[in-house]
């Protein structure tokens, strides 16, 4: 009982020095990315020490707590409140079960990295709570009552429940392969294969890989909050540490995509040569592992941040193709690929997994191919065009009974 | 305006090859391009520790001045173009007669609300005897808004102050002395 309130002490002090930290990247890179230098003039309070801007977090933390709690008069009160929470409380309550490694500490005792240890039902866990969050911005956005929160909550719920299907697709097949939802089980089980999902199924992990960036709503799949579109998007009309729920759960939620990526395809703590493949390691070892574990969540994020400034944002009707012609069948084909590897080519795998690794590239490679050629994309359409059936205004002519109209004389 | 008139210029997206429809070609290219920009010279100025270097000083737009004849006497002829031309209407004249037989009217106050100023150069461009000139003085700082409105007095010490490193324009285009 005490281990854990200490876990869940350390796990939320991390994860939110970690989000106030990661703003200060996302700014840094933003910034890098444009010929800029980004923050550099913040450092330790009352003195001139600078320290190329560590100090940003601290006065931003300090500058949003002391806003007035601004609550407009248009919006519910209580769902206001609520939704914030909402999204803070699931986007942190997810960390429960990601296991941050086991660690031998001697005399028999052995301290395991998560706060709740050996959940049978982890990966089920997480892909319920990181739906809850929804409901956070789903609840923002209505309470606002304003159209444009309103529009970017329903963007959001759109290709928040699109993309979870992907999402799901890809980890179903991590859980073929690994036969458990423990993520544990699923880290040790890559270990000791000692070739990471990602390169046992190139496709599931790709298809991972962008659901997880859409879940996060990050660019190139922003469109919940898109700037030039929506003001805000759903947190138009929240301020102060309200907003900064927001942003922080925002950016916990990168973190959790960034941090299951690595659990569950690129091998966890596990690293050639240096980690071993032993579930329980020894105190130096364990730091070593937990090291390598955040070394890979960092990469992952800053491949996140980079990709925000590569990629222009897609638009709506783009998003949802690509979630249900491309990501779905891709995550179908992959699933079927796992299945009948894991049914007929088991011990295959286990004796040659980079064989097996090999082989699966190669599937990736001519699935790649085929779905270019097919084009699943090929019906979308990007400009009215004028040899288009769909556009001719002016040869239809007015309806029968003539054009619908508002008839406000009536009203009155 | 009917979808087939002449006058609508109908632009279709370029067809994507095979590499675009693959995506990847082209995910990576804007990858190493941001990649590159990670690591290339930052073009920022920390401007209170580093001076900016200023290109041409004739073309910079700063700090306005009041141009002396040979005699050290002011140019202006108080014609008012500059306060018509000015769009922030920042400039405020008052013509008396000349005291000099050269010419009609002489500016007895001339006065620029820096603050008003939104430094467009027009001003220069519009005066007939090159009197008012902006110079490259850029870090311009007042305790009050008074102190920020600068009279003829002022305005012909900027040109003193400015006068050896810049010199008048006029001079160098050929126009009046």
């Amino acid at each position: 009982m005490l281990l854990a309130l200490i876990k869940i002490a350390v796990l939320v002090f991390v994860l939110m020095t970690a989000t106030a930290y990661l703003v200060l990247l996302e700014r840094w890179v933003a910034a890098w990315v444009q010929d800029r230098v980004g923050p550099n003039r913040v450092g330790i309070p009352l003195t001139k020490v600078r320290l190329w801007g560590l100090g940003q977090p601290l006065a931003d933390g300090v500058k949003m707590l002391l806003k007035e709690q601004y609550v407009p008069s248009h919006v519910d009160k209580f769902l206001y409140t609520l939704a914030p929470i909402s999204i803070m409380a699931s986007a942190l309550a997810l960390f429960a079960v990601v296991p941050f490694g086991t660690i031998d500490l001697g005399g028999g005792y052995i301290l395991d990295l998560v706060v709740a240890p050996g959940i049978d039902v982890g990966l089920i866990y997480i892909f319920a709570l990181s739906s809850v969050g929804v409901y956070g911005v789903i609840l923002g956005g209505w309470a606002s009552n304003n159209k444009y929160s309103f529009l970017g909550a329903l963007r959001s719920s759109a290709q928040l429940i699109a993309y979870e299907i992907p999402l799901g697709l890809g980890i179903l097949g991590v859980i073929l392969m690994s036969n458990s939802l423990r993520l544990e089980e699923v880290v040790n089980q890559q270990a000791e294969l000692g070739v990471w999902f990602a390169f046992l199924q190139p496709i599931g992990f790709l298809v991972f890989l962008v659901a997880a960036c859409a879940e996060a709503g990050r660019l190139p799949f922003d469109l919940p909050e898109a700037e030039q579109e929506l003001v805000c998007g759903y947190h138009t009309e929240y301020s102060g540490m309200r907003l900064v729920m927001y942003a922080s759960a925002e950016f916990i939620h990168m973190i959790t995509a960034a941090v299951l990526i690595v659990l569950l395809f690129l091998g966890g703590w596990h690293f050639w040569g240096i980690t071993g493949s032993e579930p329980v390691a020894g105190l130096g070892l364990g730091l070593v592992r937990l090291l390598i574990l955040l070394g890979k969540i960092f990469l992952v994020i800053f491949l996140f941040m980079m990709v925000r400034w590569s990629w222009p944002r897609f638009r709506f009707d783009q998003l949802m193709s690509l979630a249900w012609k491309v990501m779905l069948p891709l995550g179908i084909v992959n699933l079927v690929v796992v299945a009948v590897a894991v049914e007929y080519f088991n011990d295959a795998i286990h004796e040659r997994p980079w064989l097996a690794s090999a082989v699966m590239w190669a599937i990736a490679i001519v699935v790649w191919v085929v779905t270019a050629i097919v084009n699943p994309r090929r019906d979308d359409t990007n400009l009215p065009r004028l040899n288009d059936e769909l556009y001719r205004p002016d040869e239809l002519g007015p309806p029968s009974g003539g054009y619908a109209t508002a008839d406000l004389t009536a009203a009155r | 305006m009917k979808p087939d008139d002449p006058d609508i210029n109908w632009i279709e997206e370029p067809k994507l090859g095979l590499a675009g429809r693959m995506y990847l070609p082209l995910l990576l290219k804007g990858l190493t391009t941001t990649t590159r920009h990670l690591f290339s010279k930052k073009v920022t100025v920390s401007y209170p520790d580093v001076e900016p270097t200023i290109q041409n000083p004739l073309n910079y737009r700063g700090v306005h001045r009041l141009n002396r004849d040979e005699q050290g006497r002011v140019k202006c002829v108080a014609c008012f173009l500059c306060a018509t031309a000015c769009p922030a209407h920042c400039i405020d004249i008052i013509a008396a007669e000349s005291p000099w037989p050269d010419r009609e009217k002489y500016p007895q106050s001339f006065t620029i609300d820096e603050l008003r100023c939104i430094f467009c150069g027009m001003c220069e461009e519009a005066c007939p005897v090159d009197a008012i000139e902006l110079t490259s003085l850029y870090n311009l700082t007042g305790r009050s808004r008074e102190e920020m409105v600068f009279d003829k007095e002022k305005l012909l010490s900027v040109y003193d102050a400015t006068k050896d490193a810049e010199p008048m324009k006029s001079a160098s285009l050929g126009g009046t002395k």
